[in-house]
């Protein structure tokens, strides 16, 4: 079943067409990565699937009660601002003092719990935003650049992560990341966006496809090698790949 | 108990000290220092507008201030350059509030008591109008609050948890032009922002939390407004800008013991 899904979708954003005839869905269960370059309105995206930004044509569909755990891309806390980290993961709703600490335990940053969040370092706060998301048993994670600012070893870690949780708390993920290659090798499905979707599929599928190399060029096929033998299954694969001219 | 003017002074310091200070906190937080200038500022046009209408001076600086705290937020919400547009506008409508205000023939007033409050003649109308109007912003951002953390943290996270960003700016804008109407008598146009700023931000050395931050400059604006009485009577200085200097005195204060604490903990 799906929890969320879009269908041809347009989005202007100040005149501009961002997105025009997107068209998704997120099944139970599954890693979906939204890969593009940027400008290519992947946070557009994942905002109007969130209901933060209003499109001009076509409609999003949530499952009913739908449990949304959402980490953006990067959060500033203004050091005017005394929070501290426990407190932040009872932002809105209170939390039982266990639960958020089991939460931090999770993503590793158990140790960060009396710490003010403002003095956090950008991974500390991924971590602690993970956290955050996970409280309420999510049925979907929607992370939006989880690993900006981390280096290689970092986000690797990350992904590790989060593939971990999805395994215990049976969630899906959507994500958007411009990481070709950790991420992919993270994914169950890989959707590659430039104002529309280019090609869409499993990892191994979109990183040959035609209109993901013109995007990103053949330079992530070595990276990609090493992970596609593990999943070189034939996929079914039934939409068309019309492909317009960037516009 | 009310006879006594000086009494009532105290209690309308404190009331605004009480209004201010939650609602300082999330102007610190959000950065929106001018914000209050431009809408405190606004206020005195409706204070002209108010004794041309013969209307009680509480009503005309709070819809003066309403208008203009609205105008800002749908401003800010926009990719303009806000930080001229605020200038312009803040100072603007202070000058062109003093101007109406001078066009005012048959009424005489001391301009003075506005642009820098007469807590010494305040009222139990006034006593009445700034505790009414400081128990509603205490009880808006009290009934609020957890929402307008989460949305002064992120929008986007506070829309993932079901916050409509937009409304709990319009809290605060509403909440913010309460704050400024009731304070034009006590400290005047041209230092509600200080009341709004100066006290969280001396509270903020000591907090540990956000709630804790709101509570201690609700403490620090109250004692720099009893104090700031105490010293104008004493030194026979102008009441309004005596306050916000005892409560600039208490942040310097604050903020070297902050420092010091700083040194010592690393040594």
């Amino acid at each position: 079943m799906s929890l969320i899904s879009c269908h041809d979708l347009t989005v202007r954003l100040g005149g501009s067409v961002i997105l025009s005839h997107v068209s998704l869905s997120i099944n139970e269960g599954e890693i979906v990565t939204i890969v593009g370059p940027n400008g290519s309105g992947k946070s557009t995206l994942l905002k109007t699937l969130l209901g933060a930004v209003t499109p001009a044509k076509g409609r999003v569909e949530t499952a009913d009660g739908l449990r949304v755990g959402y980490v953006p891309q990067k959060l500033h806390i203004d050091p005017t601002l005394p929070l501290p980290v426990l407190r932040f993961l009872g932002l809105p709703k209170p939390v039982a003092r266990d639960a958020a600490m089991a939460a931090l335990e999770r993503t590793g940053v158990a140790a960060l719990a009396g710490r003010q969040a403002a003095d956090l370092s950008g991974g500390q706060m991924q971590r602690v935003l993970l956290a955050r998301a996970i409280l309420n048993a999510p049925q979907l994670l929607v992370l939006d650049e989880p690993t900006q600012g981390l280096d290689q070893p970092g986000s690797a870690d990350f992904y590790r992560l989060i593939e971990d949780l999805r395994a215990e708390l049976g969630c899906a993920v959507l994500m958007v990341s411009h990481e070709l290659h950790v991420v992919m090798a993270a994914s169950d499905r890989v959707i590659c966006l430039n104002g529309h979707v280019c090609c869409e599929g499993a990892p191994a599928h979109v990183a040959t496809a035609p209109e993901y190399r013109a995007l990103f060029g053949t330079g992530t096929g070595g990276a990609l090698a090493l992970y596609r033998h593990e999943h070189n299954h034939s996929h079914d694969h039934d939409h068309d790949h019309a492909h317009e001219a960037a516009e | 108990m009310l006879d006594s003017f000086l009494t009532r002074a105290a209690l309308a310091g404190v009331g605004v000290a009480v209004a201010a200070a939650p609602l300082g906190c999330f102007v610190v937080w959000r950065r929106m220092a001018y914000f209050g200038d431009a809408t405190a500022h606004a206020a005195i046009l409706g204070v002209a507008l108010a004794l041309s209408f013969q209307v009680p001076i509480f009503l005309g600086a709070l819809i003066v201030a309403l208008a203009m705290a609205s105008l800002v937020t749908s401003l800010s919400g926009r990719n303009v350059a806000v930080d001229t547009l605020l200038g312009v506008m803040s100072h603007s409508a202070l000058a062109v509030g003093i101007v109406a205000v001078s066009f005012l023939e048959n009424v005489r007033i001391d301009l003075m008591a506005f642009l820098f409050g007469d807590i010494l003649a305040v009222n139990r109308m006034d006593l009445l109008v700034i505790w009414g109007g400081a128990a509603v912003v205490v009880g808006l951002l009290s009934w609020r609050w957890s929402a307008l953390l989460t949305a002064t943290l992120n929008e986007d996270l506070a829309r993932a948890s079901g916050i409509d960003p937009q409304r709990e700016k319009l809290i605060l804008t509403v909440t913010l032009a309460l704050v400024v109407a009731v304070s034009i008598k006590v400290v005047g146009v041209l230092l509600i922002a200080a009341m709004l700023i100066v006290p969280p931000a001396a509270a903020r050395v000591f907090a540990r939390s956000p709630e804790q931050m709101a509570v201690l400059a609700g403490l620090i604006g109250a004692a720099s407004a009893l104090g700031g009485l105490a010293a104008s009577w004493q030194f026979d200085t102008p009441t309004g800008p005596t306050i916000v200097s005892v409560a600039a005195a208490a942040f310097v204060v604050c903020t070297v013991i902050g420092l010091v604490r700083q040194v010592t903990a690393r040594g």
